[in-house]
């Protein structure tokens, strides 16, 4: 939506993709179906929708952490395994999965150090990553020392170590009171805005995936499908800030993503919750 | 970020030589009192030494025959230590091998499970004529099949601990097998390693020592305590016995300093 007006290919390309997750006795979970979705490089797309709507299964068949059943799924018009392998986009998960043993450097260099970066590069992008999401007095402290935002913040500086172009990101903020929650978001759209970088963002908080995103796509429950995509106006990434949240434009999206999210039609005033 | 004004390795200095103190000295206390609580028994009711010598001979006793307590907790403690090492290794070894290839996990189960319910010490007058009366080997073997057997399950249970995350994490980065193993399967399983060290390293000196009850060289403490019984000296009997007690809790001590030292950083949850 705001990026130029020819992107040469689809940062992610899902076309008509289904996830049939087998279970006991023959019954069987359909997951996902016949989802289609594109995200353009440098945009910003979240994924929202009710549990069990497959937004996270959505993400982990992107990263390929999971096969789909039917239908394909493209990465830099590369196959999601292969986009997996060349190591074209970074993960961060709910829980921050930090390896307790390594230091917040230590955790930062893991993907560098796994993918054979030498020793002096590994510090200074490590140092680099730790400054960018402002936890410099914290380089040689233990995961176990650090306040969940910190550790969620180490994760998402180790997701940005390869410098890829798209950020895969499930509910990472999940697990975060409010206030932390809102400092994130405002990070994040900051981190988003320098690297430059398509993300794809699971939550199930509404403001949120206002907050954050170009488009936001409203999912629906069994089976998980695309109810709605809706184009959210609210500028560009590098001047979204602290006063958005008070937008008139920011309400008014927030109450359509509600809407769509009750229900096709609705009832009440604009902007009263109906449940 | 007001939540990093504060550095969060606080220091507990005063606060922890105090909870020392509380933590130390009442079991201290209570030592002592039942200590003088024995001897106060065995004197007043004129208690024979050879049904309950007084702690006060004991004492008398163990610092006279020190030498010989320490020769022997040297001669004891060596087939332990050798018993434990061997022991903790194959399990080691043989819980990496359980947990990659399912087949010999399959396999392995039972007859572990099996040597688990054995009272391996029963074993040591068969592996004392497979070995020679005159060697240590027995009892070495005896220790050292005590201790695979924790040391196995331990181990395989840590290396199963993975956490779903740390796995996605891996596959994401497109690391190979030995890569993953690396970086995540083998640390998470250490300090379960230690936890099965632990348990084993006590069993380790018991079944040294009550190995020595069934045959083999003399000079270790289990048969200095029997042939000191025998002869109706008491007093060293049991002097012998605190000599046992000290060297098990030296190798419960170490292992679980060890312990503490490798989980420090362990995974919870």
């Amino acid at each position: 939506m705001t990026t130029a007006a020819t992107p040469v290919q689809h940062a992610v390309a899902v076309t008509d993709v289904s996830r049939v997750f087998a279970g006991r006795k023959g019954a069987s979970v359909t997951a996902l179906d016949a989802v289609s979705l594109t995200v353009a490089p440098g945009e910003f797309v979240s994924l929202i929708g009710p549990s069990g709507c497959g937004k996270s299964t959505l993400m982990r068949l992107i990263a390929d952490l999971d096969t789909p059943t039917s239908g394909s799924i493209e990465v830099f018009g590369k196959s999601a395994k292969q986009a997996r392998i060349d190591q074209d986009y970074g993960i961060v998960f709910q829980q921050a999965g930090l390896l307790p043993w390594r230091t917040v450097a230590g955790n930062i260099e893991l993907p560098l150090e796994l993918h054979g970066a030498d020793k002096a590069a590994r510090r200074e992008r490590a140092a680099e990553l730790i400054e960018l999401v402002g936890l410099t007095d914290f380089t040689a402290h233990y995961p176990d020392q650090l306040s969940g935002g910190m550790q969620q913040r180490v994760a998402i500086a180790r997701s940005l170590a390869e410098s890829p172009s798209l950020l895969l990101m499930d509910e990472p903020f999940g697990a975060l009171d409010e206030m932390t929650r809102e400092r994130m978001q405002n990070e994040l759209v900051r981190i988003c805005a320098e690297t430059g970088a398509a993300v794809v963002f699971v939550t199930h908080s509404i403001p949120e995936a206002v907050f954050l995103s170009n488009r936001v796509v409203v999912m629906s429950p069994r089976p998980g499908r695309i109810r709605d995509v809706l184009g959210v106006n609210l500028g560009r990434m590098s001047d979204r800030g602290e006063n958005l949240r008070e937008d008139e434009e920011f309400f008014h999206s927030v109450s359509r993503v509600r809407e769509l999210l009750h229900g096709s039609t609705p009832t009440g005033a604009r902007g009263v919750e109906n449940r | 970020m007001s939540t990093g004004t504060g550095t969060p390795g606080i220091v507990f200095g005063s606060r922890r030589s105090s909870g020392l103190a509380r933590t130390v000295l009442p079991p201290v206390l209570l030592g002592v009192a039942a200590i003088l609580l024995w001897q106060g028994f065995v004197t007043v009711l004129e208690v024979e030494p050879f049904i309950l010598p007084g702690p006060f001979l004991i004492g008398e006793q163990f610092t006279a025959n020190l030498q010989n307590v320490i020769a022997g907790s040297i001669v004891t403690g060596r087939n332990a230590l050798i018993g434990l090492v061997l022991g903790a290794i194959v399990g080691v070894l043989l819980a990496i091998l359980s947990a990659l290839v399912r087949i010999f996990d399959e396999m392995a189960a039972p007859i572990v499970a099996s040597v688990a319910v054995v009272p391996i010490v029963a074993l040591a007058p068969v592996l004392y004529t497979m070995f020679g009366a005159n060697a240590e080997t027995a009892r070495q073997l005896v220790a050292a099949l005590a201790v695979f057997v924790p040391v196995y399950f331990n181990t395989l249970k840590g290396l199963r601990m993975v956490r779903p995350v740390h796995r996605d994490l891996m596959r994401s980065y497109a690391a190979s097998n030995w890569q993953a193993t690396k970086t995540v399967t083998l640390p998470t399983a250490v300090p379960y390693v230690f936890t099965g060290l632990r348990i084993a390293s006590s069993l380790a000196v018991i079944s040294a020592l009550i190995a020595e009850y069934f045959g083999g060289p003399v000079g270790g403490l289990g048969k200095s305590i029997t042939s000191a019984a025998s002869s109706s000296n008491y007093g060293l009997a049991w002097a012998y016995v605190l000599g046992s007690i000290i060297l098990g809790l030296l190798f419960y001590s170490a292992a679980l300093g060890l312990e503490k030292l490798v989980s420090r950083r362990a995974p919870t949850v």
